[in-house]
């Protein structure tokens, strides 16, 4: 053997352990592959303009606006005029070194936060002189803008993703913006579009130093959808004005086409304050607010007895079941006994002998008694009657979720034999056990969007569409069609109930909301209601409660206005929903007086009664 | 020179130095590449293209020097050499913790890269003598002594890797006639070497212990006469070999090499502190591929995770954008070049040329092996340059002037006997 043949046998064993292992790195192993697009590489989101918010005279609900933060890199910082700095930005000496400090232990080399959301003004005059302070530079983000701080509880808000979210969606990264009520969490994916994605080249310290292959790889963003909603700006923004300083809702929907006017809860919250750096505290300050409770909608999660509106539902069910006529005259005598004594009050005078027309327009107690006993009694038992009648009533969309495009609600609740038979024992109830029914008190619960929804299903004659809020995204009407509902009572039998509630406008319990050149149809009620102090079952003043529609022939709005504890239906409800519809079908308001002492009276007073620790008068 | 001299020049060896001067520039482009970079003869690429120019013409000067000349002037030429590695103690420029230059104006010179230069020459000049036996000791020790002279100041100069290359000429020995039992102490002195480092340093005793009875037992089976001193001062040896490995690395080494043998020996698996290198290495070769990157889109390059990328590791570079196809050709145009030298020296009557084109061509083997094997992860890093392509003018000039006189001796190989 040759003597160098050493050096030569090195040399191949070498190369072959070399070629094997650059065969494992390169060819086998993806390991190395994908950590070094990890590592090399920062992928960042691009995120398309949120989508704006119209109300259907296209003016701007919700828009975006920029705003500025001032960032800061610790390590591009050189030594700089303190003193000029803490005044340009309006901090404390503490104030500004406690936060570089913080930003500087987060991180040297990645940008923090220094100061969010600069004002616009302030923006302008910090930008000038930031080139003496390098390292600082400002940062443009894009933050909801209401132009008008309108309808909050139907536009809802964004905030940051949580981890559910994150789980839920995998679309969602740590830190991002999600629709978290109202319309924003209802059209997310519309108003976010998609998010794109820019591949962006970074250094061994973490800094970008550009882009990847100049943007080859990256996926642009699809753009977000601007929304149009059937809400009418003016109205709702009206309606809040007359709310100011009340407790309650108003609902204010097309009959026709089901769609949503005006919702207007209150007391209502400036959707302002849930944008950007004040959210989180802002949030908390409403959230514990117990006692006027602005975020709770009043119009989708307050469950009410509906009161003598009801009785328009009770008259139209015993025209259905054919146990009633029109023409049929009650007799009330200042009330009636519905059992041995057991008297129901009623304001109408003793030997007053009413039809159906006038004994909704008295809102007659004894007529709807006697009628409700009626159709209770006229199947084989009271449960088969009972059932009936609650299968009317869900047929109008009560005792259940009316299925509109807002992510709240309750369903409000009909009672059904099931219901008493427990409470009771079976067999143990009749007409006169539940007779609280008849006039709206009782066990039924009902939400303002019902009321109103159950207002348009008589202004229509006998069907609803599903009231809903969006009419058309980006200008596109072509949307899935809102389902149509129809009720179980025929068309006809509306005729005599609307008469009445025609009266009750012309000379009846309302007659405050008649408007000249509009034929309105309404109803009044008058709601007991109690709450527990200290354990103890206390009535309160009662809640005020509207139901509307008008033009009576073609009707344009059907509307139901709730005022916790303003005391009788005429006295707020009444005026306030005629005000509503004055201002929806003639553009503004002639009655001038009306509307101001509606926008200046306060219940304010009423709602302190409770947590006043003294004994209280109501319904004075 | 004439028609005849061009002729005759090994054009191979020359094909594959230039191919790897372009490949060099190529790569220190791409992995020192800055979007607005104008002056181009100040960046280090532009550097690297002049160090190139320099030593091509410096190359062109030793072409047309008689062979000859340079055994007659080796001795004096390791005496200047050993003298200038001495004078870095006095106006040596400290970098990154080594005295390893002399600094003239802007221009930086490595005086430890010249001295493989005239350490070859020296022990060609060496084994020319009629007196040398490397089987022998005394002219084992001699030989030794040439290498150890300047590794030892290198090393004092605090450039152990640079030092380290020095060993490669005990190569050439084995070439000469060193018996091949020197070679299996080396590999059993570097086994140990590694299992101390791995193991308990007792259960290395036990290995040693166990492996020499073994072998005692099975030899004396078939030569009872075998008497067990010899395996006793075998083991006394081993232990002590143990022993010594232990303390100089414990106690010798300084952290930083010591994490350099943790990390490759899988001790320590630090990969953002101590194995960042290798990792970062790893990954950057990792993700070339099969076809590599291309030029310039080396990603891991551009963010310049692979720390000294257009020195020591320029492999991982290549590795990166050209992929397993660039790596491979890269490894075969070195596997080419050093057996084509290897070919012909072998042909070399004169053994002063011999003995140097061997000493050029365990050199250039060692560089190889030791800085590719460092990129791929298989070695501790040891910042030694890759031959022609790293970054680097005295390293450059040095390989250069070697690949020159290797030309000049093999073109001239007909006119001496």
């Amino acid at each position: 053997m040759k003597k160098n043949y050493y050096l030569k046998i090195l040399l191949v064993l070498v190369t072959i352990i070399f070629v094997f292992r650059l065969i494992t790195l390169q060819l086998i192993n993806p390991y190395y592959k994908s950590l070094s697009e990890n590592n090399a590489l920062i992928e960042l989101p691009v995120f398309p303009e949120r989508g704006y918010i119209y109300d259907r005279n296209g003016d701007i609900l919700v828009s975006n606006k920029p705003g500025y933060d001032l960032m800061i890199i610790p390590e591009n910082t050189s030594e700089f005029d303190t003193l000029e700095l803490k005044n340009l930005l309006k901090l404390s000496y503490e104030d500004l070194k406690f936060r570089i400090n913080k930003a500087r232990t987060f991180s040297n080399k990645k940008p923090s936060v220094i100061i969010s959301e600069i004002s616009k003004e302030n923006h302008a005059t910090l930008q000038e002189k930031l080139w003496k302070y390098p390292g600082f530079y400002i940062q443009k983000k894009s933050l909801r803008y209401y132009p008008n701080p309108i309808a909050s509880n139907i536009l809802g808000y964004l905030s940051e993703v949580n981890e559910n979210d994150l789980k839920k969606d995998y679309y969602y990264k740590s830190g991002e913006l999600i629709g978290r009520q109202g319309i924003e969490k209802f059209y997310e994916k519309y108003l976010r579009g998609l998010k794109g994605k820019s591949f962006f080249q970074k250094d061994r310290y973490n800094r970008i130093i550009g882009s990847f292959e100049n943007g080859k790889y990256d996926i642009k963003s699809k753009e977000a959808n601007n929304l149009i909603l059937t809400i009418d700006a003016k109205l709702q923004e009206y309606g809040e004005k007359l709310l100011k300083n009340k407790r309650g809702g108003i609902v204010a929907i097309e009959p026709k086409s089901g769609e949503i006017l005006a919702l207007i809860s209150a007391p209502n919250y400036n959707p302002s304050l849930l944008v950007g750096r004040g959210r989180s505290i802002n949030y908390k300050e409403l959230l514990n607010d117990s006692i006027s409770k602005p975020l709770f909608d009043r119009c989708l999660q307050a469950q009410y007895s509906p009161g003598s509106p009801f009785k328009l539902l009770n008259g139209l069910i015993a025209l259905q079941e054919k146990v009633i006529q029109p023409k049929n005259k009650v007799v009330c005598n200042k009330g009636h006994f519905y059992a041995k004594n057991a008297f129901m009050e009623c304001h109408c005078k003793i030997g007053t002998r009413n039809s159906l027309v006038s004994a909704i327009y008295k809102s007659c107690n004894t007529y709807f008694a006697k009628t409700f006993n009626k159709i209770i009694n006229s199947k084989a038992s009271p449960s088969d009657g009972l059932d009936t009648w609650k299968k009317h009533l869900n047929s109008f969309g009560l005792g259940d979720y009316l299925g509109y495009d807002l992510p709240i609600g309750k369903s409000g609740f009909i009672p059904d034999s099931d219901y008493y038979n427990n409470l009771y024992n079976k067999g143990g109830w009749k007409a006169p056990t539940i007779i609280s029914n008849s006039i709206g008190q009782g066990e039924i619960l009902v939400t303002p969007i019902q009321m109103a929804n159950f207002t348009a299903v008589i202004a229509n004659r006998g069907y609803y569409i599903t009231p809903h809020f969006l009419k058309s995204i980006n200008g596109n009407t072509d949307l899935k069609p809102f389902e149509k509902k129809v009720s179980t009572i025929d068309s006809l039998n509306f005729e005599p109930i609307i008469s009445g509630m025609e009266k009750v406008v012309e000379n009846g319990t309302a007659k405050i909301a008649k408007i000249s050149g509009i034929e309105v149809c309404g109803k009044t009620g008058t709601v007991e209601n109690f709450t527990l102090i200290k354990g103890k079952k206390t009535q309160l003043t009662d809640h005020s409660i509207f139901v509307a529609f008008a033009p009576k022939n073609n009707p344009k709005i059907a509307i139901a206005v709730y005022i916790e504890n303003g005391f009788w239906g005429s006295r707020w409800a009444a005026p306030i929903a005629s005000l509503m519809i004055e201002k929806r079908l003639n553009k503004s308001t002639k009655r001038k007086w009306l509307e101001n002492r509606m926008i200046n009276g306060s219940l304010i007073n009423e709602y302190f009664k409770p947590y006043s620790k003294k004994d209280f008068k109501i319904n004075e | 020179m004439n028609k005849d001299f061009i002729f005759r020049l090994d054009w191979t060896v020359i094909l594959i130095y230039f191919s790897f001067l372009l490949i060099g520039i190529i790569s220190i482009y791409s992995s020192t590449y800055e979007e607005n970079n104008i002056i181009f003869f100040s960046s280090i690429v532009g550097k690297q293209i002049l160090f190139c120019i320099s030593s091509i013409l410096i190359g062109i000067l030793i072409l047309n020097i008689k062979p000859g000349f340079f055994q007659q002037v080796s001795f004096i030429i390791y005496i200047l050499s050993i003298i200038s590695l001495i004078g870095l103690f006095l106006i040596g420029d400290t970098a990154a913790g080594s005295t390893s230059w002399y600094k003239i104006g802007t221009i930086k010179i490595q005086p430890s890269e010249f001295a493989k230069i005239s350490t070859a020459l020296m022990i060609a000049s060496y084994f020319t003598n009629i007196q040398t036996d490397i089987t022998k000791t005394n002219s084992l020790i001699k030989a030794l002594l040439i290498i150890l002279i300047p590794s030892i100041l290198i090393i004092s100069q605090r450039d152990p890797g640079s030092a380290i290359v020095f060993s490669s000429f005990i190569l050439v020995f084995f070439r000469e006639g060193l018996p091949i039992k020197y070679l299996f102490l080396i590999i059993v002195g570097l086994i140990l070497f590694v299992l101390t480092l791995v193991l308990s340093i007792y259960l290395v005793f036990i290995i040693i212990i166990l492996s020499v009875l073994v072998q005692y037992f099975f030899i004396k089976k078939y030569n009872s006469k075998t008497k067990f001193n010899k395996y006793f001062l075998l083991i006394i040896a081993g232990v002590t070999f143990c022993l010594s490995v232990n303390f100089i690395f414990n106690s010798v080494f300084e952290q930083r090499h010591r994490d350099r043998f943790n990390v490759i020996l899988g001790i320590t698996e630090d990969i953002k502190g101590v194995g960042y290198n290798i990792n970062q290495s790893k990954i950057a070769i990792g993700s070339g591929g099969l076809i590599g990157k291309g030029f310039l889109q080396g990603t891991q390059t551009k963010g310049n995770f692979v720390p000294a990328q257009h020195t020591d590791y320029i492999f991982t570079n290549i590795a990166e954008e050209w992929g397993f196809i660039g790596s491979m050709v890269l490894i075969l145009l070195f596997l080419i070049l050093i057996l084509r030298i290897l070919d012909r020296g072998e042909k070399q009557k004169n053994i002063f040329n011999r003995v140097f084109i061997y000493c050029i061509a365990s050199l250039i083997t060692f560089h190889f092996i030791i800085n590719i094997g460092m990129s791929l992860g298989l070695l501790p890093t040891i910042g030694i340059p890759l031959p022609f392509i790293s970054y680097g003018g005295s390293s450059m000039l040095s390989f250069s002037i070697l690949i020159f006189l290797y030309l000049n001796f093999d073109v001239n190989r007909f006119n001496q006997w």
